[in-house]
């Protein structure tokens, strides 16, 4: 599939290699009978208006004096220094704690159940996607207020814990863990789906070829499932981690004051306090940090090496 | 039952076996894939299993690396009962029709592979796959190239060094050539039998092909229905069929359905015609005459004697490579393929008035019950 469409986009910049001599409408007007150009409109359009305009404007923003609404002024380091002078640096890293642990955690819980998926349940996967797949039919909000219940003191864990085996227990709510679990339970799907289309790239033959050359169940796994379920694995991990470092409801329904992640202080920023330039700092910061954070992690698995599309 | 005999007769000079099969069954469900094989691969010897899709050839040699079990039987190694050894116990390994070579890993970690996983170290590693790709007319550059820059025919080399890098006892290969053109199959089938003289290693090859099994093999196993029709030396199933589905499997033959005529002779049961055929029992009933289209020869002068001669026209002319191939029409039902060198074509055939003719000696009776089951 992805050989195809290099082989198409090598095709088209050839041709527009020979159409440059012509003038722009003609050149226009080719590239508007492309069947791919039109296909990507559609999509175009609305990234440019949903994301990167909103990003633009953020930007502007990020650069501008301190609660003021107009992007039409003289730059300034001030909100910058604002923040670096103050202690938000605690919900920055409170975020990235809790994305790290999340994925890391996700991808021990996932890996298992993917293989089970693709390998054992075969016949009943379709089924079993489905169930884990039912809970992103409720809202986060709701399924997050029914862990409150469980999770509050003389709530379903605390009170059964009390009433049935007579073990006194502390309300769990409001703590870093609570907000974890949050965190991992509501963002499970987001890493198990892309991770099972991972596993099942692995082609059943490789495993054996490898088994039959003497590698142990654990070098198999090491040497030949993990490598080629790694595209899967990272776009799994990339995605918790970015949703995950800019979770709110998670902190703010299980984890209270116990935690503030940093969504929450730019939220805060944004309407609260009606700091938009502040706001907008802290956003583009944590942009640049997850951003960063992505490409390195990238940068370390080489997917086209995964791939076999270079060497 | 014929390939037990034929095994026995020549075994008193042969190698002690290395690999046995004892009563080998693979059921799926109810269907048996395997169906009861006893055989004995011998030390060094290049084995080929040749059978039709669905022969049960895969399923066999899945059990033989041990990547399948037995539902019932014994495998020996070199006497002792492998049934429970997993693959990856046992010193043996395979080389896969899609080859399995890893993509994320370049030409020579592949090659390394086996050594890494025994934990060799990383220079006397290296040394051992560049020794390989040597052997195999790698050329040292590819060492650090990735396998998905190679050609079809590089990669079955880097294939059967990551194998030859495994050292094993046997080396077992599943159509691994199947995928190629003709004329680097061709290659790479003799570089592979020079392979085997070099290394002394035993090979198991499979095939659906018995031309490439004749090119390769020490000695042949036909299969059919999960079972071996024959087993013997490419000579001996090439000039001694044993049943009609072998000399059928071994290329195109005339199959001429007779029954028992007067004086050893046999009557074709379609055109009432008497021929010559080699001895046959007392008992025969009727069967095949098979006759191969090279053992057919066209008489120039009609009169001259022959055991079986048969008049026809000439339909049309198949010219492949260095021979030329004919379909006679024999009266309105029958046609008869002959095969004959190139520069034994005739001239202007199509159409043309021939006398064909056969020795007894070349043509093979299968009597009917000898196949029926």
């Amino acid at each position: 599939m992805t050989d195809a469409s290099v082989r198409i986009s090598h095709v088209a910049a050839g041709h527009s290699r020979v159409s440059r001599a012509e003038p722009w409408q003609v050149r226009l007007g080719t590239a508007l009978s492309k069947p791919g150009f039109l296909a990507a409109l559609p999509v175009g359009i609305l990234l440019l208006a949903g994301f990167v305009g909103p990003l633009a404007l953020v930007f502007l923003f990020a650069f501008m004096p301190p609660q003021t609404f107009s992007v039409l002024q003289a730059p300034t380091l001030a909100n910058f220094r604002t923040i670096f002078s103050d202690s938000y640096y605690l919900s920055f890293l409170a975020s990235l704690q809790l994305a790290a642990s999340t994925v890391a955690i996700l991808l021990v819980i996932c890996y298992p159940l993917a293989i089970a998926m693709v390998r054992v349940f075969t016949r009943k996967a379709g089924i079993l996607a489905l169930v884990l797949a039912a809970p992103l039919f409720v809202a986060d909000n709701l399924r997050l207020m029914g862990w409150m219940l469980f999770l509050v003191k003389g709530g379903v864990v605390s009170g059964t814990m009390q009433t049935y085996l007579g073990i006194p227990v502390d309300s769990m709510l409001y703590t870093f863990s609570a907000t974890l679990f949050g965190l991992v339970y509501i963002n499970l799907p987001m890493m198990l789906f892309p991770m099972i289309l991972g596993v099942s790239m692995v082609p059943a033959q490789m495993r054996e070829a490898a088994f039959d050359l003497g590698a142990s169940r654990w070098q198999v796994m090491k040497e030949v499932d993990i490598p080629l379920a790694m595209p899967g694995i990272m776009i799994g991990a990339l995605i918790t981690f970015i949703l995950a470092a800019g979770a709110i409801t998670e902190a703010k329904v299980l984890g209270g004051t116990a935690v503030v992640m940093i969504a929450q202080d730019i939220q805060k920023e944004f309407t609260f306090a009606q700091n938009w330039p502040k706001g907008s700092a802290l956003s583009m910061l944590m942009i640049v940090l997850a951003g960063s954070l992505a490409l390195a992690m990238f940068k370390r698995v080489d997917l086209d090496a995964i791939f076999g599309r270079k060497g | 039952m014929t390939a037990a005999t034929g095994d026995t007769a020549s075994a008193s000079s042969a190698p002690p076996p290395i690999l046995q099969l004892r009563g080998v069954d693979k059921l799926f469900g109810e269907f048996p894939a395997v169906d009861r094989i006893s055989l004995d691969i011998r030390e060094g010897e290049f084995f080929t299993i040749v059978g039709p899709s669905g022969s049960g050839k895969t399923t066999m040699v899945r059990m033989l690396v041990g990547m399948d079990k037995p539902t019932n039987g014994d495998i020996l190694l070199r006497g002792e009962r492998i049934n429970d050894v997993p693959a990856n116990k046992r010193p043996t390994c395979m080389v896969f029709q899609s080859l399995a070579l890893f993509p994320h890993r370049s030409v020579g970690q592949n090659i390394e592979f086996p050594l890494k996983i025994r934990g060799v170290k990383a220079a006397s590693r290296k040394e051992r796959a560049l020794e390989l790709m040597a052997q195999l007319r790698l050329p040292e550059s590819y060492y650090g190239k990735g396998v998905s820059q190679c050609s079809g025919g590089e990669r079955q080399r880097v294939a059967l060094a990551r194998a030859l890098a495994f050292d094993p006892e046997i080396l077992f290969f599943d159509e691994p050539l199947s995928a190629l053109d003709y004329k680097l199959r061709k290659i790479l089938e003799k570089e592979l039998k020079d392979i085997h003289r070099e290394t002394g290693k035993t090979f198991v090859y499979i095939t659906h092909s018995l031309e490439e099994a004749m090119v390769m093999s020490d000695r042949i196993g036909v299969m059919n229905k999960g079972r071996f029709v024959q087993i013997g030396t490419p000579n001996e199933i090439y000039g001694n069929p044993s049943t009609r589905f072998v000399s059928e499997f071994m290329g195109e033959v005339n199959i001429l359905e007779v029954g028992p005529g007067p004086d050893g002779t046999v009557i074709d049961q379609a055109t009432g015609a008497s021929y010559h055929a080699p001895p046959i029992a007392d008992s025969f009933a009727g069967g095949s005459l098979v006759i191969r289209p090279e053992d057919i020869r066209f008489l120039d002068d009609t009169a001259s004697p022959a055991a079986n001669k048969l008049e026809g026209v000439v339909y049309n002319e198949y010219l492949l490579g260095s021979r030329v191939q004919y379909q006679v029409r024999v009266g309105d039902a029958q046609v008869f393929l002959v095969e004959k060198l190139r520069e034994q074509q005739l001239a202007s055939a199509r159409g043309g008035r021939v006398t064909i003719a056969w020795d007894a000696k070349d043509s093979t009776i299968f009597p009917t019950a000898r196949f029926a089951s």
